[in-house]
C-alpha cells in the first residue's frame, strides 16, 4: 500500500502549545517522524531593550521573562547585579527572598502539572483544583507587593517592601492546609490508570542525552541526574535549610510529573523552616539610586522552578549594562524536545511538550 | 425460550399495528406516525437542551466553578442563548473543501441519531415503533452510520487535523462496534427477543445486575461511540484542535453539537432500556422513570468527563481488540450456557454473574498491559 507522510504546522495557533510556539510535525499516520520546533513569535527584544535601561529599571523586564514564576526571575537578576557590584544583602531580605521563591516554585509546579494533565485530556478538573491552591498563593503575593502577576518585588540589595504584619499568619494558615490539598491531588492523579499508562515510558529523555542537551531543573532530575543548584552550588541562604532533591529514574513523562509533585513538598519544607527562622531587621542594603557597578562581567545562576536560570551581565561602568543575557531554562530544555518525541504518537508529542513546562515568554524573550 | 422474530410480509404490517393495540396511541396510522415523528424531534431537541444545561451545571461544581447562572433561572436559558448565537454565526466553507461532502456531513450525522429514537419505548407502547421485531438490530445498524458522517466531515473539510480525526473515527468506531454487538447479543439471549419493548418487559431483574459484564462493556463501547472521555480522541482538543468539525461554523457546527448530545441521549436511552429495565420503577409515572434513568446514565458519563484524561490511540485499539473482544466472547458463551440450563432471569444468578464478571475482568487485566513501550514499539 502506498502511504504518504503528512506535514502539519502545529501552532502558533494551537490549543496546547502553551503560547505561540510552532512545531512543524511530519506524521506517518499517528506516528511522529520529524519535529521541527520554531521559536520567535513572542520575541520582544528584551535583551537589547535592557541595554538602554538602568539596573533597577531592568527588574520589570525579568518579570516578563517567565511570567509564571516572576519572583524567581527577579531573584536571579538581583543576585547577578549584587554579585557584580559586591552588595551585601540584609539577613531578613534573604529570608523573604527564599520564602517568596519557594512559594513561586509551588505556584509554577501547580500550573505545570495542571496543564500537563489538561494536555492529557482531563478537561479542566485537575487544573481547576491546582488553580485553587495557586490562587491562595497569588493572594499572598498580592498582600506582599500589591500585584498578582509580574510582581516587580525584589530590588537590588533587598526587597521593595517588608512583609506586612498579616502576611506570616496567612502564610502559616496556607501551609497548614497545603498537605491536605496535596494529598487530594495525589489521590486524584497518582493512581489513575489512564494517567499512568499515558505517561510511563513515553517521551523518554535518557540520562546522557539530558546532560548533553544541558537540560536543567525538573527535566534533568527526572532523567536521573541528581543536580540541584540550591544544594550543589548554594546561593543566598539555601545552605541553611534541610530539603531533599527528588530524582527520577527513567526520564519519562511520569518521572517529570512526579519530580514536580515531590518538589512542591520540598518547597513546603523550606518555607516552613524559613518562617521559623526569619529575623527582624532591615530589608534593603544601601544602594545608590543610579547604580554604577565596576567594569567587568558576571554570571549568576539560581534554581528557578523551570531549571537553571542564569543571568550574564557585562558592565562598562555606566548606569546601564553593556550586555544583558538570560540563560532561559525553558529554552534550553526545549531543545531536547525532538529527541524525546520522534517515533512516538502524536498524543505523546503533546504530553511530552507539556511535561517540559515551557513559558514562551522566556523562550523567545 | 428464544422466540425467533416472525419474518416475512407480516413484519411491515405489524409496524403500525402494535402501538395501536397497546391502547395508548391514536387509531389512525398516519396520525400516529405524524404525532410520534414530530414528538420525537421535539423530545430530542428539548432533552438536548436539557442535557447541555445539565452537563454544564453538573460538571461545574466538580471543577470548582458555578456554571452558567446568568440567563434565566439557574441558567436554564443558556442553551437557548447558545442556539441563538450559533444560528447568527456566519457559515464558512473552506475554499478547498469538497463542498458536497462538507455540506452533507452535518445532516448525515444528525439523521441516525433521530432515527434511533424510533424504536425506543418511553413507556410500554409509547414510541414510534417500540415493538419493532428487529429493534435491537435496527439500533446497532443505524448507530454505525455515524462513522460515515464523521469520516465525510473529516475528509470533506480538507484539513489535516480533520483527516487525522477521520482516520481515528473509523478505527475507533469500527473496533468498538464488535464488543458492543456481543454485549447486546447476551441481552437478546436472555430476553429471547429482538424487540426493544419486549426486552424491557422481560427485565424483572435489571440486566445491569443480571449481565454485569455486558452492561460494563456496552457502557464502555457507548462512550467510544459517543466520543466522550476517555475515548474523545476524535475531538481531542489538546491534540487535533476540534477534530473532524474543526472547519465547521454556524449552524453546521450546531448540527454536530446537536448530534453529539442527541447521540448521548440515544445511548443513555439504549442503556436504560437494555440494562436498567427502561420505564419500570415504583411510585412514579413510567415515562418519568425513563427520563430520570436517562439523566442518571448521562450524569455518570459527565462525571467521567470531569475526572479522567484521554487514552492514546494504540491503547484505545488494544483495549478493544485484546481486552474487550475476548472477554465479551467469553461472556456470551457463559450467558448462552446459562440460558440453556436455567431460566436466566433468576435472582441467584445475579451474585454468580457478578462474581464471574469480577473474576474475568481482574483476571484478564493481569495479563493485559497498556503501559509504556509505545515509542520503542513503533520504531521497530
Amino acid at each position: 500500500m502506498q502511504t504518504e507522510l503528512i506535514t502539519i504546522n502545529m501552532g502558533p495557533h494551537h490549543p496546547s502549545t502553551h503560547g505561540v510556539f510552532r512545531m512543524r510535525v511530519t506524521l506517518d499516520g499517528e506516528i511522529v517522524r520529524e519535529v521541527e520546533p520554531m521559536f520567535g513569535y513572542l520575541h520582544r527584544g528584551l535583551e537589547k531593550l535592557a541595554e538602554g535601561r538602568t539596573y533597577t529599571q531592568i527588574i520589570p523586564f525579568t518579570d516578563r521573562l517567565d511570567y509564571v514564576s516572576s519572583m524567581a526571575q527577579n531573584f536571579g537578576y538581583c543576585l547577578a547585579v549584587e554579585k557584580l557590584a559586591g552588595i551585601q544583602v540584609p539577613e531578613r531580605a534573604e529570608y523573604i527572598r527564599v520564602i517568596v521563591c519557594e512559594m513561586q516554585r509551588i505556584v509554577n509546579h501547580l500550573i505545570a502539572v495542571g496543564f500537563l494533565i489538561n494536555d492529557l485530556g482531563a478537561l479542566q478538573t485537575p487544573l481547576q483544583y491546582m488553580w485553587r491552591e495557586r490562587e491562595k498563593l497569588v493572594d499572598l503575593f498580592e498582600m506582599l507587593c500589591g500585584q498578582r502577576f509580574t510582581y516587580n518585588y525584589m530590588r537590588i540589595g533587598g526587597v521593595s517592601q517588608d512583609l506586612p504584619p498579616e502576611f506570616l499568619p496567612a502564610l502559616r494558615k496556607f501551609l497548614d492546609d497545603f498537605p491536605g490539598y496535596y494529598a487530594e491531588f495525589e489521590e486524584l492523579l497518582k493512581g489513575n490508570e489512564i494517567i499512568v499508562s499515558r505517561t510511563v515510558g513515553t517521551g523518554i529523555l535518557p540520562r546522557q542525552q539530558a546532560i548533553n542537551a544541558s537540560a536543567s531543573g525538573p527535566v534533568l532530575r527526572a532523567s536521573g541526574v541528581d543536580w540541584d543548584l540550591r544544594r550543589d552550588d548554594p546561593y543566598s541562604i539555601y545552605d541553611r535549610f534541610k530539603f531533599d532533591v527528588p530524582v527520577g529514574t527513567r526520564g519519562d513523562n511520569w518521572d517529570r510529573y512526579r519530580v514536580r509533585m515531590e518538589e512542591m513538598m520540598q518547597s513546603y519544607r523550606i518555607i516552613k523552616q524559613a518562617i521559623e527562622e526569619i529575623p527582624e531587621g532591615p530589608i534593603r542594603a544601601k544602594v545608590p539610586n543610579l547604580l554604577r557597578p565596576p567594569k567587568g562581567d558576571v554570571y549568576a545562576h539560581i534554581e528557578a522552578p523551570k531549571g537553571e536560570l542564569g543571568f550574564y551581565l557585562v558592565s562598562d561602568g555606566s548606569i546601564a549594562p553593556y550586555r544583558w543575557h538570560v540563560r532561559a531554562p525553558a529554552f534550553i530544555n526545549l531543545t531536547a524536545l525532538r529527541d524525546m518525541v520522534i517515533g512516538g504518537k502524536i498524543a505523546d508529542l503533546i504530553v511530552t511538550f507539556g511535561s517540559i513546562d515551557i513559558c514562551l515568554a522566556e523562550v523567545d524573550r | 425460550m428464544i422466540h425467533l422474530p416472525e419474518c416475512g410480509v407480516e413484519t411491515f404490517s405489524s409496524w403500525g399495528r402494535d402501538p395501536l393495540e397497546s391502547g395508548w396511541a391514536i387509531e389512525n396510522f398516519w396520525a400516529h406516525w405524524g404525532l410520534f415523528g414530530v414528538g420525537i424531534l421535539v423530545f430530542v431537541l428539548t432533552i438536548v437542551m436539557g442535557f447541555i444545561w445539565f452537563e454544564r451545571r453538573f460538571i461545574a461544581p466538580m471543577q470548582l466553578r458555578i456554571g452558567p447562572n446568568r440567563t434565566g433561572p439557574f441558567g436554564l436559558l443558556q442553551p437557548v442563548a447558545d442556539a441563538v448565537k450559533v444560528m447568527l454565526k456566519e457559515d464558512i466553507v473552506p475554499a478547498a473543501a469538497d463542498k458536497v461532502v462538507h455540506f452533507l456531513a452535518p445532516i448525515l450525522i444528525f439523521v441516525p441519531v433521530v432515527l434511533m429514537f424510533a424504536v425506543i419505548p418511553v413507556q410500554k407502547g409509547v414510541g414510534l415503533i417500540p415493538d419493532l421485531n428487529v429493534g435491537v438490530l435496527f439500533l446497532v445498524a443505524v448507530g454505525s452510520i455515524e462513522t460515515i458522517a464523521v469520516f465525510m466531515a473529516g475528509w470533506g473539510s480538507n484539513n489535516k487535523y480533520s483527516v487525522l480525526a477521520a482516520m481515528r473515527s473509523v478505527a475507533q468506531m469500527v473496533s468498538y462496534e464488535m464488543p458492543m454487538a456481543f454485549a447486546v447479543l447476551a441481552v437478546i439471549l436472555v430476553s429471547g427477543s429482538l424487540s426493544v419493548q419486549q426486552i424491557v418487559v422481560e427485565q424483572s431483574i435489571p440486566f445491569a445486575l443480571l449481565l454485569p459484564l455486558s452492561f460494563i462493556f456496552y457502557f464502555i463501547c457507548a462512550l467510544a461511540e459517543l466520543q466522550r472521555t476517555p475515548f474523545d480522541l476524535l475531538e481531542a482538543e489538546s491534540e487535533i484542535i476540534a477534530g473532524y468539525h474543526t472547519e465547521y461554523s454556524g449552524m453546521k457546527f450546531a448540527m454536530f453539537y446537536l448530534a453529539e448530545y442527541g447521540g448521548a441521549i440515544a445511548q443513555s436511552a439504549i442503556i436504560t432500556t437494555l440494562f436498567l429495565s427502561g420505564w419500570k420503577g415504583p411510585f412514579l409515572w413510567p415515562g418519568l422513570w425513563f427520563i430520570i434513568k436517562v439523566f442518571a446514565v448521562f450524569g455518570v458519563i459527565v462525571w467521567m468527563r470531569a475526572a479522567w484524561p484521554r487514552v492514546r490511540i494504540d491503547q484505545l485499539m488494544g483495549f478493544a481488540w485484546k481486552y474487550m473482544l475476548p472477554l465479551s466472547l467469553i461472556n456470551l458463551f457463559v450467558v448462552a450456557i446459562e440460558t440453556i440450563f436455567w431460566d436466566p432471569v433468576q435472582w441467584w444468578l445475579v451474585p454468580v454473574n457478578i462474581a464471574i464478571a469480577v473474576g474475568l475482568l481482574s483476571g484478564w487485566a493481569g495479563m493485559f498491559k497498556l503501559r509504556g513501550g509505545a515509542q520503542v514499539e513503533s520504531q521497530g
